[in-house]
């Protein structure tokens, strides 16, 4: 047969479909995790937090996080008295070598470990103009970063300053609630390092989880609810003053 | 019948149009990974990748399978619920490699402070101490084992 210019433009289409098979291989199966049976979240007993930054270090260790930036960190606040809407805030590296001594022990000082909230309704997300960033099905706030161009609009949408641009890869980096442990039934680097059980993993899917008691029998209340983010990071004895 | 009588400028034009749309299709075939729109609007392959990262820290669940011995010490003391790698570090190698990759002795002067030294902000039940005044420089394991700290009538045990 007599192959012509038009037959080849017919034949394009074909051969372009059937190459993307070639290229893509078999996906790798996940056994025993259904991404719909899981919603994952995360709670935080301020109440327990003794800012001995743990959670801080074991998080830089394994996720390998670049020296001088945090997917968690610790702050303290200091609020004299009344005037919660001035508080003082510190948070030398990230609080990972802990805290020195307060400079004015009197009034309130407590500790506020802070992550990704892994929001339902994310601002990050929705701003990522290439889908780089998303929501997993398993409610998981994560970053492809082989699709992220490093245009820095989430890192201004987040509302809780969780996100950064890497300094080697120029690609957006933050929190995965260490989607490779929990994925593999493990609790998060920052979880399993809490030495008070202040951090905890919740899976709000799980009808078994403690979670849910918790949140039943205490006054638990998300960062900046007002922006309707939904956050799924829980804060037990969380002061009006945090911001 | 005359107001036809062109009409093969249209058919050549929709030729055009078409073999634009033809040729858009085929380079999106191209461009956009097969696993894109898996679960929504990114790739579904992401998340394997993301999944599929090394571990570091092992969890107290491996280190127990073979040191019950530690958690025999541990369990009626106040660290019951420290984790072991809170202190020891992340030893995932040591998990994987037991013979080879040793965890290091730790220093109990630098250890003990991160969590104990007095500080306003710090619950009002923990136990807090000034190092400088509680120890007299003596090092912590010398009166407390750090597995279970409460010094008992015997003294450390």
């Amino acid at each position: 047969m007599n192959l012509t210019r038009r037959h080849m433009l017919l034949l394009l289409p074909a051969a372009g479909a059937a190459w993307k098979y070639v290229l893509a291989g078999t996906p790798e199966a996940a056994p025993n995790y259904k991404l719909s049976e899981h919603w994952w979240g995360m709670l935080i007993d301020l109440t327990k937090c003794i800012g001995c930054g743990s959670c801080v270090r074991a998080c830089q260790t394994e996720n390998d996080v670049p020296e001088g930036y945090f997917r968690t960190w610790v702050e303290r606040y200091h609020v004299t008295d009344y005037d919660i809407e001035n508080p003082q805030v510190d948070s030398p590296d990230g609080g990972k070598k802990g805290f020195p001594p307060a400079k004015d022990p009197s009034g309130k000082n407590f500790f506020v470990p802070k992550l990704c909230n892994h929001c339902a309704d994310s601002p990050c997300t929705q701003v990522c103009p290439v889908g780089a960033t998303f929501i997993s099905p398993d409610g998981v706030v994560l970053v492809d970063k082989t699709y992220c161009l490093g245009c820095r609009y989430c890192v201004q949408a987040c509302p809780y300053g969780c996100r950064f641009i890497n300094p080697t890869t120029n690609t957006a980096e933050k929190c995965t609630l260490c989607y490779h442990r929990i994925r593999k039934g493990l609790t998060t680097a920052c979880c399993e390092n809490c030495p008070t059980g202040a951090r905890q993993l919740a899976d709000l899917k799980n009808p078994s989880d403690p979670i849910h008691e918790f949140l039943k029998t205490h006054s638990v209340q998300v960062l900046k609810p007002y922006m309707a983010t939904h956050a799924k990071v829980f804060y037990n004895g969380l002061d009006g003053s945090v911001r | 019948m005359n107001a036809f009588k062109d009409a093969g400028h249209l058919f050549r034009l929709a030729g055009v149009f078409l073999a634009g749309i033809l040729l858009f299709l085929v380079i999106r075939e191209f461009l956009v990974p097969k696993s894109f729109g898996e679960y929504g609007h990114y790739r579904g392959a992401a998340l394997a990748e993301i999944a599929a990262r090394p571990l570091h820290y092992a969890g107290h669940d491996t280190c127990e399978t073979c040191h019950a011995d530690v958690l025999e010490k541990k369990k009626d003391g106040k660290h019951a619920h420290v984790n072991c790698e809170t202190c020891h570090g992340a030893l995932a190698n040591h998990a994987d490699d037991p013979a080879s990759v040793t965890p290091q002795k730790l220093d109990t002067a630098v250890l003990c402070v991160r969590c104990h030294e007095a500080n306003a902000a710090k619950p009002r039940g923990f136990p807090q101490v000034v190092s400088a005044d509680h120890s007299n420089g003596l090092a912590c394991d010398t009166c407390h084992q750090p597995h279970s700290p409460a010094i008992t009538a015997g003294g450390a045990k």
